[in-house]
């Protein structure tokens, strides 16, 4: 029983430990194309970035990247380039600011923010001050992406 | 090793299906329509324009070649019936002063336009005739009763050219719309332009994006089975890229509308059209 309490205190201070070192949105610090550190001071998990990436949702990268590692998908977009070995061509902290704020890397992209709660007009209510993914969402999209290699 | 072979064979059979528009040719009742042309010279992005017809699948296709198939086809009868029907505190159907419906033939290609410094769709026509002479109550701008008179309407110019005026006092109104056409909305930041110009042709998910033209309005849709507007059709655009829409029958969704129809100028009124 007492063990009990300690265990939970122990994960209660673990997860606030966590949340204090979350990057809020506007506190990104994105620098030639590379954010370096976790937005959450916490690695990603890849099998939950695996289902962000489909989930139409949430990510729903799959709107538009063909990624053969989610060939049980029935529809790939074609409107950004192909995903696969998406590892051998960029590192950890390009895909964390690609990501993150893709318009700050590719000038002028469809593709939209996942991190950003700001900068974006007339949002549907629900949506406004928001950004579309979590920070732990886009960490574990990196981890994710980081096991795309083909070489 | 095997499992990864197969599934680069199932991914690349996937993405061959990245086709543009197709070279079909739309046939209805022995007539040729114009679903590609030379692009408007105000358009400096594109040389050719292309009806959402040449998007959609063969079967989908197939639907709108034979009016018995159409089933948009069920609506314009329901819209022939509200013709016929009085209603309002004149005692007045739209047979009581238009002799015959086909007397509308020429208008769908000319809409919107200004009228007396206003820009008018033809649901404002609609009403304009219900409210001011017949003494009846306004039809909601998307709803059965109003989709089923456009169509009817439409129809009427079928076949015929898209030719919407957008000089004179037309000019300001397709600024404005040309504006909203290109100004990013939404969470997920995105103008009509960055699907409908810059990536035509394309699937996105599940769907051939079209450039999103206008002729065919209002279009039946197989995802729900009634008829759509042109302004609902702009709202599902941008509540799916979760920005706040205009209102239905608003001055930016008929700027709007006045734009997207000048992008469509030589196309042919396909009314009432299929898509799924
Ligand atoms: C609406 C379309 C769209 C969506 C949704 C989208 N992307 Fe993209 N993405 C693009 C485009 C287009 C590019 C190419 C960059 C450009 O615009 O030139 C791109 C580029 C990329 C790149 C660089 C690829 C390379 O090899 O150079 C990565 C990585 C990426 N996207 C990841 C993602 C992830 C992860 C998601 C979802 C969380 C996502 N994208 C959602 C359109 C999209
Ligand atoms: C009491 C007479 C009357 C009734 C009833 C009536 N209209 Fe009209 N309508 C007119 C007149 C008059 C005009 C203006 C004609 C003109 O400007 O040439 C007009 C104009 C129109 C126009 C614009 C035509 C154009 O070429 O500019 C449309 C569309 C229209 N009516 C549809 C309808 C419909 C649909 C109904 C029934 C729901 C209806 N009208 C009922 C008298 C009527
Ligand atoms: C994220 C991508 C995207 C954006 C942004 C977008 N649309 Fe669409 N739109 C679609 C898709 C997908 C379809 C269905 C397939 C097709 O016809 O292109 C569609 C269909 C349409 C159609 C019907 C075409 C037909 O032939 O029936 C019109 C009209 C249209 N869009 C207008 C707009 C307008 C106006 C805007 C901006 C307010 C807009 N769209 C923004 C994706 C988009």
């Amino acid at each position: 029983m007492k063990r009990a309490i300690g265990l939970a205190a122990i994960a209660a201070m673990t997860v606030s430990a966590a949340l204090a070192e979350t990057v809020a949105p506007t506190n990104v610090t994105l620098a030639d194309g590379v954010i370096e550190a976790s937005l959450t001071g916490q690695p990603g998990d890849p099998v939950e970035g695996r289902k962000v990436f489909a989930n139409r949702k949430q990510g729903n990268c799959l709107a538009c990247h063909v990624n053969s590692d989610l060939s049980e998908e029935i529809f790939h977009g074609e409107v950004g380039p192909p995903i696969d070995g998406v590892a051998d061509r960029w590192s950890a902290g390009e895909l964390r600011a690609i990501v993150t704020n893709s318009k700050m890397v590719f000038e002028g992209t469809i593709m939209p923010a996942f991190y950003i709660d700001s900068g974006y007009e007339r949002p549907l209510e629900d949506f406004a001050g928001k950004s579309i993914l979590s920070a732990q969402q886009v960490e574990d999209v990196v981890a994710y992406l980081m096991t795309l290699k083909e070489e | 090793m095997n499992l990864k072979l197969w599934i680069s064979l199932a991914v690349g059979s996937l993405s061959t299906a990245a086709i543009a528009q197709d070279s079909n040719e739309l046939v209805i009742d022995g007539e040729t329509l114009v679903t590609e042309t030379a692009a408007p010279a105000h358009l400096e992005d594109f040389d050719t324009i292309y009806s959402g017809w040449r998007f959609r699948s063969r079967e989908t296709q197939a639907l709108e070649t034979d009016d018995f198939d159409n089933p948009a086809f069920v609506f314009v009868d329901q819209g022939l019936d509200l013709w016929e029907e009085v209603d309002g505190s004149a005692g007045k159907a739209c047979a009581s002063c238009h002799e015959d419906v086909e007397d509308f033939a020429g208008l769908r290609t000319q809409l919107p336009r200004v009228q007396d410094g206003e820009l008018v769709a033809m649901e404002d026509l609609v009403n304009g005739c219900r409210t001011e002479r017949m003494g009846a109550e306004p039809w909601k701008w998307s709803g059965g009763n109003m989709t089923a008179m456009t169509a009817l309407i439409g129809l009427q110019s079928r076949g015929m050219p898209v030719g919407v005026k957008i000089d004179g006092e037309a000019a300001p109104f397709w600024e404005k719309g040309k504006e909203l056409y290109y100004t990013r909305v939404g969470q997920l930041d995105m103008a009509c332009s960055n699907c409908h110009e810059n990536n035509y042709g394309v699937m996105i998910r599940a769907d051939h994006l079209s450039q999103g033209q206008i002729n065919g309005f209002p279009t039946y849709r197989l995802k729900n089975a009634k008829l759509n507007s042109i302004h609902a059709r702009f709202k599902g655009c941008m509540k799916n890229i979760r920005a706040e829409p205009f209102k239905e029958g608003g001055d930016e969704f008929k700027a709007l509308e006045l734009y997207l129809a000048s992008r469509g100028q030589g196309l042919s009124v396909e009314t009432p059209s299929v898509r799924n």
